[in-house]
């Protein structure tokens, strides 16, 4: 371990107790094909305090999509269980905005009607959920393009778009699969700075599932590291380094290296 | 805007081509006009003969018009219905698919025996013909929500009624357009059969009886008319489609 620095990181081995919002335990799945089985996700465990910005790295196509899937109650778990404040549900949805890769924009909306989706869909009031909506266009970066319609945005507008309609769902839990994967490496950059920025102002939990170690490194409270499939989760790592954050911090180079090291292991295990 | 003026100005240059050749084979060959007028003698019975030709055409734009109203709002229940029940799916639309495999024409004289002599039996003509493209493209257009946006729409707890009416709706009308344009083109068909096979107005009933009196000219000046008619039908739909769908004209969306 070479973290000996201010910076506390901590390796767990096993989930975190404390105030967690919500606990994953040993949740597995497989899919079957025919006479073949796939296991998916094997025993994963893993937790998210009120507020607290998780990041979940791993190998690509390891499954990390099966697991929002499953928080989204999209699919069901073979095993396992979920926890919301110490009581077990099936799924986060009703509680939670989902945000992909794809940003899923309507195009026969403009910019406020697609960020109000959520709201509206939550019955509230067109006219009253679009002038919220106005008010926060700045704090997003979308001053002056309200009434664009998506295929006039740029990819870093649009992927912003669908992050006001992520947060104006209002919902406590935000689990965001790649969201910034699709975008150039400065758009990217900029977008971390804008999810960190609303996540600030409003506070929810987030999940990001991520295969960009920086990201990760930029943007959590803590990561989970998974193995390649079926994915468990190989560890987790505690950063408690201030924001705004710098990969070229020596603490940062140091995570990084070890992030890296532990994916490495993951890859070599994995290849025949 | 200079590409769309190449293509406004393409067709119409290829037209007047042909249009001189035309004209130049009729004096060279001396075709006699009650055989093949020129371009130039049609164009001016259009326009001497106008009254003439505004009389009938506004009926068959009526027969048109009704026509196309009762295949819209005929195809697009069936589409919604075809789409909301499997049972009705697989029950209808291989019938509808099948429908389309007899000719209008030979159910023609039917229809003029059930629904008249008059405007009806070519409004039913007219609907037989366009409904099919509609039912089809709609039903297309109804299932081409993306999955994705459904399961967003599922993780927003959206209501089945929510997920028709703000993504299924919109998302299927540009089909339902492209099945009106389709319909719109052929719709013409429908009217000009049913005046032929039995009716005392409409430009297809002139055609018929200039026909038989060896008044080409105006067979053809009838036909450029209807030509005409189905051409500024078809802006119409374009024109509408323009104002539905303003999310179409911004360039293809990802």
């Amino acid at each position: 371990m070479p973290l000996s620095h201010a910076g506390k990181a901590v390796f767990y081995m096993k989930k975190q107790g404390g105030n967690s919002l919500i606990q994953v335990e040993h949740l597995s799945k497989a899919f079957s094909r025919g006479s073949d089985t796939l296991q998916v996700l094997q025993q994963i465990s893993l937790s998210a305090a009120p507020g607290e910005l998780i990041a979940i790295i791993g190998p690509s196509g390891c499954g990390k999509s099966t697991l929002f899937n499953i928080l989204a109650g999209l699919s069901s778990p073979d095993a396992g269980s979920i926890s919301l404040n110490s009581k077990k549900v099936s799924h986060l949805r009703g509680r939670m905005a989902y945000m992909q890769q794809k940003d899923l924009l309507l195009p026969w909306r403009n910019t406020l009607d697609n960020a109000i989706l959520g709201m509206e869909i939550q019955g509230e009031q067109k006219q009253l959920a679009r002038e919220q909506a106005r008010d926060l266009l700045k704090t997003f970066g979308l001053e002056g393009f309200g009434d664009h319609y998506p295929q006039e945005l740029s990819g870093g507008m649009r992927q912003r778009v669908a992050l006001m309609r992520t947060f104006l769902c209002k919902k406590d839990i935000l689990l965001l699969d790649e969201p910034f994967a699709a975008l150039d490496a400065i758009t990217r950059s900029i977008m971390q700075k804008w999810l960190l920025k609303v996540w600030a102002q409003f506070g929810p939990s987030i999940l990001l599932v991520t295969h960009d170690v920086d990201e990760a490194l930029i943007l959590a409270d803590r990561i989970y590291v998974m193995t390649s499939r079926p994915a468990s989760i190989k560890g987790s790592l505690q950063l408690e380094l201030q924001r705004p954050r710098k990969v070229t911090e020596p603490d940062m180079v140091n995570y990084k290296e070890y992030l890296l090291g532990l994916l490495e292991e993951e890859l070599t295990v994995s290849e025949p | 805007m200079k590409t769309r003026l190449v293509n406004t100005a393409l067709p119409v240059a290829l037209l007047g081509i042909l249009g001189l050749l035309w004209e130049a084979s009729v004096h060279f060959f001396e075709i006699p006009s009650y055989i093949l007028p020129g371009p130039w003698e049609i164009v001016k019975v259009m326009w001497q003969r106008l009254d003439l030709f505004a009389a009938h055409g506004v009926v068959t734009l009526i027969e048109i018009g009704l026509g196309l109203w009762v295949a819209l709002v005929v195809g697009l229940c069936l589409a919604v219905l075809i789409h909301a029940s499997r049972i009705i799916e697989r029950s209808f639309l291989p019938l509808i698919i099948s429908s389309q495999t007899i000719p209008v024409f030979a159910i023609a004289p039917l229809l003029i025996l059930w629904f008249g002599y008059g405007i009806g039996s070519k409004v039913v003509m007219t609907a037989i013909i366009v409904f099919f493209p509609i039912v089809i493209n709609t039903v297309e257009g109804l299932k081409a929500a993306d999955p994705d946006t459904l399961a967003l729409l599922h993780i927003l707890e959206a209501s089945p009624r929510q997920v028709f009416f703000k993504v299924r709706v919109p998302q299927s009308l540009p089909f339902v357009f492209s099945g009106i344009k389709i319909g719109v083109a052929v719709s013409v068909i429908g009217a000009v059969i049913g005046e032929w096979v039995g009716a005392r107005e409409g430009l297809g009933y002139l055609m018929i009886h200039a026909n038989a009196q060896l008044q080409v000219e105006l067979v053809f000046a009838s036909i450029f008319w209807l030509s005409i008619l189905g051409m500024g039908l078809y802006g119409l739909v374009v024109v509408v489609e323009r104002l539905l769908v303003p999310w179409r004209r911004g360039g293809s969306s990802k």
